[in-house]
């Protein structure tokens, strides 16, 4: 079930997102089977790599997503391949749709040479270029931004493609989010914003955070929010796709509550001592996984097959991945400055069925640009 | 050749650049219809349109943060904060985010950031300030300071063609106070230093508007042969050049206008003390703002900002060591 509000309606509730069995909306069977296997990789995935953080093998901490793999999943799996993603870093399923292979990222975890920046920032903190992604920065809300230029010069350059991007609950007390939410409404620019509202902020709850619910302040800056089950990986992306279509559509932004729960700490030294064992218990029974299978199994899909199939996928690339070098030093010094023409992001992967029959509608050479905002 | 102001080199630099590139675009507050807090823009609206020379909103962090975006898009965006004191205001997302960008991501940030800044006309102290050392020591952000028309188009050209962030600091003192001739079309000044004097006895470093202040107070100092360096780009250093300048002149000023501790001037003494020690016959000297905000009223403004007195008095010193 999805709410909306808008400037002029104020609070309304938009039509339910079908996602029972028998109304699948825009997903077909493959899709609905890749949504499953894009989350139960990132979970995978991660739950290795906390077992190599427990070995001492990922250096610094480790962040995952625990719970909330339907929210990046989902909202990634709506966007076409000449979009434009910032991934933040409970979004792991986001870099699996794109394209990033699962031994680039547990060589990125471990800090190794094959790792998505070379050993260069650890854990999440990565984006592949080539795939259309920039990597995020710790301040978590300063994405917002780039999302908003990056729609800023789709908008100057009359290209029918969109940005998106995540961020959590406690982004939304940040003076970015505030003057990214703005600059979006203002120049009704084509920007998606994924609010990941996990219910904590660290140890901080919602209370300490907001005294609105924040998919309210969509309203205040002249666009549409909606709240969508964030556990819910078809909900998320049906949700999505319908902002997608408004921005295209020049529309404007959509800001997207996605309602979910992080299931772990904030990073793995944290006990979540400060969260309710019932408030725990509560989430576990929506767990985003179980759900999507639950889903498929009724339709008649093997879940063990393709859980077989993923798990098999993830030995593989941990096994190459603990292989790998560690990086050498010899370049340590060097890429602080690019040299020669700079090169911007070239499209990423996007599995949807729904693409395969649309052309590329832009790219980053940029050479349409002018007119006026 | 034409004659310009340091103001009218940067509008030329900026108009011919959007007339040379479609990816090119300006964005700041007040740019637009207004033209610009000090006019920069003049007219470019009605030439290039609103979404090309585009009014943004009262907010420094996004101004930075949508240009990234922008940049990784395959635009070439240039920047206007207003003043150069309220890039404070998009610290974060020029160091964190552009400056890093590149050595994390191999993903280059076009983007130039013009930083109108400087004291000299009781702008008090959130409209007079120096920054260019905050951005020297965030690694991935260049950032240069022509003190001529000429190296002020040069630059700034160079500036948008690169393909890092770059800072480019403006001094609002030499908006409409210096002239030159300046070669037409579109030219490259590299990131490097400059000898504005050539001399043997002593050199004064500088950059911006204290080279004009050093050409002034050693035009005539005594019958000594004074060199004047100015060093365009902060970074990179032209490490090469200064050392050079030290090897030949043996006696160093160094002037900022910027607050002393930590300043580029700093960097250059420091630079000097390790790799030009053995070239010195006297202590490398520094003229800078003392640590203090820049006050409001003008006589206690000319107190702090180094003027053509104080560096003269610093050179009859050196000299006489």
């Amino acid at each position: 079930m999805a709410t909306e509000t808008a400037r002029a309606a104020g609070s309304m509730r938009a039509e339910a997102v079908p996602t029972d069995p028998a109304h699948a909306g825009h997903l077909k069977l493959e899709d609905r089977i890749w949504l499953l296997r894009a989350m139960l990789l990132m979970r995978g995935i991660e739950e290795r790599a906390m077992s190599l953080y427990r070995q001492g093998k990922v250096p610094g901490s480790f962040y995952d997503g625990y719970g909330q793999e339907a929210v990046s999943a989902g909202a990634a799996f709506a966007m076409a391949p000449e979009d434009r993603l910032c991934i933040l870093h409970r979004d792991l399923a986001a870099h699996l749709i794109r394209g990033v292979s699962p031994v680039r990222i547990l060589s990125q975890y471990m800090g190794r040479a094959g790792g998505v920046t070379r050993g260069r920032d650890g854990n999440v903190h990565f984006g592949d270029r080539t795939l259309g992604c920039v990597g995020m920065v710790s301040m978590l809300p300063d994405m917002m931004l780039v999302a908003t230029g990056m729609a800023m010069a789709f908008k100057l350059r009359g290209e029918r493609r969109c940005a998106l991007t995540w961020f959590g609950d406690g982004s939304t007390s940040r003076g970015d989010f505030h003057e990214a939410m703005n600059w979006a409404g203002v120049q009704k620019l084509p920007v998606v914003f994924v609010l990941e509202n996990n219910q904590y902020a660290y140890s901080t709850p919602l209370d300490k955070q907001f005294a609105v619910d924040p998919v309210e302040r969509a309203a205040a800056y002249g666009f549409t929010g909606v709240t969508v089950d964030g556990n819910d990986a078809e909900a998320m992306f049906e949700a999505t796709l319908a902002a997608r279509q408004r921005a295209v559509a020049g529309e404007g932004p959509t800001l997207i509550e996605a309602v979910t729960m992080r299931m772990h700490g904030h990073a793995a030294h944290d006990d979540m001592k400060y969260v309710p064992k019932e408030q725990v218990e509560e989430w576990r029974r929506r767990d985003p996984v179980e759900r999507q299978e639950r889903r498929l199994r009724d339709l008649g899909v093997d879940i063990d097959a393709v859980r077989a199939e993923v798990s098999a996928e993830i030995d593989a690339a941990a096994t190459e991945a603990l292989a790998g070098p560690m990086p050498t030093a010899d370049d340590v010094l060097e890429g602080v400055f690019a040299m020669g023409e700079a090169e911007p992001l070239g499209d990423g992967r996007a599995p949807w069925s729904g693409w395969a029959s649309a052309g590329t509608a832009g790219s980053d050479t940029g050479d349409a640009a002018g007119g006026d905002a | 050749m034409a004659t310009l102001t340091y103001l009218q080199a940067i509008s030329a630099a900026l108009r011919d650049e959007l007339r040379a590139d479609e990816r090119v675009l300006v964005m700041g507050e007040d740019i637009g219809v207004f033209g610009g807090a000090f006019k920069v823009t003049d007219g470019f609206v009605a030439e290039f349109g609103s979404g090309r020379v585009m009014d943004t909103p009262l907010a420094e962090s996004a101004i930075i943060g949508c240009a990234i975006g922008a940049a990784v898009v395959g635009m070439r965006p240039v920047c206007e904060m207003q003043f150069a004191d309220f890039i404070s205001c998009g610290f974060d997302q020029l160091v964190n985010v552009a400056g890093k960008m590149h050595y994390r991501q191999d993903l280059a940030v076009p983007i130039t950031v013009r930083l109108p800044s400087g004291g000299g006309f009781s702008g008090g102290p959130f409209h007079s300030q120096n920054p260019e050392a905050l951005f020297m020591h965030s690694p991935g952000i260049k950032v240069v300071a022509p003190s001529t028309a000429e190296d002020a188009k040069g630059l700034l050209h160079a500036a948008i063609r690169d393909p890092n962030p770059v800072c480019f600091m403006e001094h609002k003192h030499l908006y409409r106070r210096v002239k030159g001739e300046v070669p037409e079309g579109v030219f490259e000044t590299p990131f490097t230093a400059r000898v504005a004097r050539a001399g043997s006895d002593l050199v004064v470093i500088a950059y911006g508007a204290m080279v004009q202040v050093a050409l002034q107070a050693t035009e005539d100092l005594d019958g000594a042969s004074v060199e004047v360096l100015d060093l365009r780009s902060l970074v990179p250093l032209d490490e090469e050049a200064i050392l050079d300048s030290v090897a030949r002149c043996s006696k160093v000023v160094i002037v900022d206008e910027a607050n002393m501790t930590c300043a580029a001037g700093a960097q250059v003494a420091a630079l000097i003390a390790e790799k030009g020690f053995e070239d010195l016959d006297g202590p490398v000297v520094r003229v800078a703002t003392p640590d203090v905000p820049i006050p409001f009223s003008p006589p206690l403004e000319q107190a702090v900002l180094p003027g053509v007195d104080r560096v003269k008095e610093a050179c009859r010193d050196l000299l006489a060591y």
